[in-house]
């Protein structure tokens, strides 16, 4: 069975074919770079995303954040209801875990708030 | 209880508490949107009419014709922008002159001043950019431009600052006769008890009117789309330019605006609807389509925006202004030439109020002065720094097309009669009348009105209950 | 007098003054409009920046960070909410903000970094009714990302920039219900990545050769009836349908911002909507370079940033006097390449050319022409309006030419 993808890795969007038996890989053709290739293989296996989203503040603003690798695709949704029900202090620095281990990953601030702002 | 209540906040009843404003009375303004200048008033051609359409001796020729001398005084009190730029009708075939002619005598039967017949040379020097199948034109040198919601705002709010009280978010519902006056009641059960009443609805006047028993006013709404462009394009003609005018009004006009824009339209379509103010693909494109016959450098890509405002057609063909004998005035049927009219209006209605018993003593104290609200906009660059020096945010640009600054708007908020939502800001202000539309600072000038109100963020409308700009924080829907 | 003021702080600006910076310039001035640098990638949360520049993946307000950090490292001043109002050809600013009120600087040079705007409804004439919930998805992106609220819950988004594909994954993640992305044009105009993980991912409709007709609701959007549209871009009648919706966003082009450039006398191209300018990224008049989405549109801020570059360093070298003018090359295109950027050639070095095509093409070859020699080929599996594309000049080939001329050749 054949597979074709856009890849999402970076703009080029290159369009990938992933051969597959079986439920396992078997060839990728098509990327034009190592990482396409890892992203074909886990697309096709293991479907993956970084999410990214914001979050309350104490102060009632919202901080950009990410999850600082990508968790599992059907994550998604769970992993905003449990970001949505969290609640940051600031100061928060870029970087600055703000959940540990969500899926796999942590999320992390992608913004400086240095004080309270307003 | 008030001495007299004026029912519709566009610019008849606008003008018309500012006049009753110079008076002993105590007198309100009942609205039944979230700000003034909602229907007709903010939605036309904004044009100051010479006064040469309308049928000789009717109320619509006498009004006119007075009207628009008052104008410019009345502008200027105001600090309303007006501008005498004059208007051609212009004529591109025989047909055409023939009507051309018809309008240059009844213009002169009006009384309209300076009016005469220019041939194509002359058309030419006055407008370089007309069809090269223009071959004369009636020019009326007392033609105006002026922009009809500043007026009424400012009208509106110089009445309010010589004592009277606005209504907004009242929409009458019912009206009974008592001993003393007029109880004026909401669909939300308020009421309002008035000596004299004034029905200045606009499109709703004849159930306003019926309400009080005067059961002889209908008014049919005439749809009238039109398209405003860049201010880049405000040039292309400096006259108003209409074509020859049918029964269903006065053909489609090409003008600049006040602010420097150029405006096209209106259609003209008979609706039963009164609410109903869509745009349509074909009424637009008839606007295109037949301004383009007028003048071939429209670029609709330059539009700004396109909007449908509702004249208020009456069912005798001329304004109907008249008492009931008992102190309610009905101000119905005001389509154009009504804007034109309306200082005149005013001061007809005044005298019908007179007739009926109402007494009239001048206050001492009245200030028929308002500070035009786009002071700052148009002062020297000295000037504005001496404002900024002394109020820190008209420093701050918040609207960049226009270049409207924060302190601009937190006036506009602030002033008589206080805009309470984004539509009524832009009005006032021109923030978010750019090419942007609000873009940019659409997100700034909801936080400033949240702020100035002391309303949450969400809360803040486009135009009143029920156009909230957002439905809620994130996180908490 | 300042050596260098910088019109924009966002990452055009921050990149051009860096870059200015390091060439030795050391009295420079950005003037920001809003209350921080980093412009739009303030509200860009997503990631997918940054793989070129710094080769890792960053969202938006992270590689604004990157320059910020360079910024104040390099002590470059930066006024903020400060907004320009006027440039003339003597590269006098004027400029107004709360503390200083209305002043003028005077510049050596000048780079513009004022970035775009997004086309509004009224571009459009969309008929129907002006109700809240017709949103650019930018100022969308801005209640969102920014103030953090929510602008409506069931959504049907007007063209596919990718900014709307971007607030079409947003919405969704917030809770909202995306319906539809219609696309009056048969190809998306955004990246090939964001239909996938945007639209996809989520099973969006993306509607191509639809179009939104008509918008209905009086208060508040009620919904909005949408059709496809035949070759002439024009509706077709038995297509319509209506979408029962309260927000309907519009992704349907930016526009760069180049109305202080007007006042300044600059040259604009019809095409791209920017400046006219050479290798240098200087426009047609002297010393006022431009960089940016204010120049042309971009859809990679990696590449906003190295022609950012190019301008500070090229206004560097300017300040200190250096003259170009040795050669006077055209660059034309042939249609099917839209535009290119630079447009003129001005001195004799290897340059990149960047460029967009007006239509989605499959195995073609760009050829760059010096009169009937072709003086470099290319090929290219896919290209498509909404990806940028570049070729690299050799000096040589800009001997004895007085126009080069790229064309798209199809195989």
């Amino acid at each position: 069975m054949e597979r074709e993808l856009t890849c999402i890795v970076c703009p080029m969007g290159c369009r990938i074919t992933v051969k597959m038996r079986n439920g396992k890989v078997e060839g990728v053709s098509g990327n034009t770079c190592p990482r396409g290739e890892r992203y074909a293989i886990d697309e096709c296996t293991d479907p993956k995303r970084t999410l990214t989203t914001t979050m309350r503040c104490e102060n009632g603003e919202v901080i950009p954040v990410k999850t600082d690798r990508a968790i599992p695709k059907d994550k998604m949704f769970e992993c905003m209801k449990i970001i949505n029900s969290s609640v940051v202090s600031p100061p928060v620095l870029i970087g600055d875990v703000i959940i540990e281990n969500v899926f796999g990953a942590n999320i992390v601030a992608t913004k400086n708030v240095m004080q309270k702002e307003k | 209880m008030y001495d007299v209540s004026v029912i519709g906040g566009g610019v008849i009843g606008g003008l018309t508490a500012r006049k009753l404003a110079r008076y002993k009375l105590k007198i309100c303004v009942i609205e039944k949107e979230n700000d003034v200048a909602m229907g007709a008033s903010k939605a036309n051609s904004a044009i100051v009419h010479a006064g040469f359409d309308a049928a000789p001796l009717t109320l619509k020729a006498k009004l006119n014709v007075k009207g628009s001398e008052m104008m410019e005084r009345i502008a200027s009190e105001l600090g309303v922008k007006y501008r005498r730029n004059g208007s051609l009708v212009v004529a591109f075939d025989d047909k055409d002159r023939d009507t051309v002619t018809e309008l240059y005598e009844r213009g002169i039967k009006n009384g309209v001043r300076e009016l005469r017949i220019i041939e194509r040379g002359e058309v030419l020097s006055l407008e370089p950019n007309i069809s090269d199948d223009v071959v004369c034109a009636l020019y009326a040198p007392t033609g105006a431009i002026v922009c009809p919601y500043e007026l009424t705002v400012a009208a509106i709010g110089n009445a309010m600052d010589n004592g009277a009280k606005l209504y907004t978010n009242f929409e009458v519902s019912d009206i009974n006769k008592t001993g003393e006056g007029y109880e004026i009641i909401s669909s939300n059960g308020d009421v309002i008890k008035s000596a004299y009443v004034v029905n200045a609805a606009g499109i709703n006047a004849d159930s306003i009117a019926a309400m009080a028993g005067c059961d002889d006013i209908n008014i049919r709404p005439r749809r009238g789309e039109y398209i405003l462009l860049d201010k880049a394009d405000g040039g292309v003609v400096s006259h108003t330019i209409f074509q020859t005018p049918s029964d269903m009004g006065k053909g489609i006009l090409v003008t600049p605006t006040v602010d420097g824009n150029l405006l096209l339209g209106p259609t003209a379509e008979d609706t039963d609807d009164k609410t109903d103010k869509r745009t349509t693909p074909n009424g637009l494109s008839k606007v295109l389509d037949r301004a383009r016959k007028t003048t071939d450098r429209i670029d609709p890509k330059h539009t700004i925006t396109s909007f449908c405002g509702l004249r208020a057609v009456g069912n005798t063909g001329d304004f109907i202004i008249k008492s009931n004998g008992t102190g309610f005035i009905n101000a119905a049927g005001i389509e154009s030439p009504g804007l034109s009219a309306a200082p005149a209006i005013a001061e007809y209605i005044v005298e019908l109020l007179k007739n009926d018993g109402l007494e009239l003593e001048e206050k001492s104290d009245f200030n028929p002065v308002r500070e035009p609200t786009h002071a700052f906009r148009e002062a020297s660059a000295e000037a504005k720094n001496k404002i900024i020096a002394e109020k820190s945010e008209y420093g701050r640009i918040i609207c960049r097309c226009e270049g409207i600054s924060e302190g601009e708007i937190r006036a506009a908020i602030r002033q008589n009669p206080p805009a309470r939502d984004l539509d009524a800001v832009k009005r006032r202000t021109r923030a978010q009348m750019g090419r942007c539309q609000g873009g940019f600072c659409m997100p700034y000038i909801t936080g400033i009105i949240a702020e100035e109100l002391g309303i949450p963020y969400e809360e803040v409308t486009k135009s009143g209950k029920g156009s909230e700009i957002n439905i809620g924080k994130t996180k908490e829907i | 007098m300042r050596d260098l003021v910088i019109i924009g702080g966002g990452p055009a600006g921050m990149s051009a003054a860096a870059a200015a910076r390091r060439r030795g310039i050391r009295d420079i001035l950005i003037l920001e409009r809003d209350g921080r640098l980093g412009g739009i990638l303030n509200q860009c949360i997503h990631n997918g920046f940054g793989l070129h520049k710094f080769s890792e993946e960053l969202t938006g307000p992270e590689y604004a960070w990157k320059y910020e950090e360079q910024v104040k490292e390099l002590n470059i001043d930066c006024m903020l909410n400060t907004m320009v109002l006027d440039i003339d050809e003597n590269k006098l600013i004027t400029a107004t903000n709360s503390e200083r009120g209305l002043f003028t600087v005077k510049a050596k040079a000048i780079i513009l970094a004022m970035g775009c705007r997004e086309r509004p409804r009224g571009a459009l004439n969309i008929a129907g009714t002006r109700p809240a919930g017709v949103y650019s998805a930018g100022t969308a992106q801005k209640f969102l990302n920014i103030h953090g609220y929510m602008p409506g819950k069931e959504v049907v988004i007007l063209g596919s920039g990718d900014i709307g594909l971007i607030m079409a994954r947003r919405m969704t993640l917030e809770g909202a219900k995306v319906k539809a992305v219609c696309e009056i044009m048969p190809y998306s105009g955004g990246l090939a990545r964001n239909i996938e993980q945007c639209l996809n991912d989520f099973g969006i409709p993306l509607m191509l050769r639809h179009t939104v007709v008509e918008i209905h609701g009086e208060k508040r959007v009620e919904g909005v009836t949408i059709a496809k549209v035949d070759k002439s871009m024009r509706p077709i009648e038995s297509t319509r349908q209506f979408i029962k919706c309260d927000t309907l966003l519009l992704s349907v082009g930016l526009i760069p911002e180049n109305e202080l450039s007007e006042k300044a006398g600059v040259e604009l191209s019809a095409v791209t909507g920017g400046a006219v300018v050479d290798q240098d990224r200087q426009t047609s008049v002297d010393g006022i370079f431009a960089c940016g989405n204010v120049l042309h549109v971009h859809d990679l801020v990696d590449f906003v940033s190295d022609e950012a570059e190019i301008a500070g360093n090229s206004a560097a070298e300017y300040i200190k006097g250096k003259k170009n003018d040795v050669i006077s090359v055209k660059l034309t295109t042939d249609g099917k390449i839209r535009y290119t950027v630079p447009q003129t050639v001005t001195a004799k070095k290897d340059m990149t050319v960047y460029f967009r095509v007006s239509d989605v093409y499959r195995n073609v070859r760009i050829n760059v022409r010096n009169g009937d020699k072709v003086v470099l080929s290319k090929k290219k599996q896919r290209v498509a309006p909404g990806e940028m594309e570049n070729i690299t000049l050799k000096s040589d080939m800009l001997d004895n030419a007085a126009e080069l001329r790229l064309e798209l050749e199809e195989m």
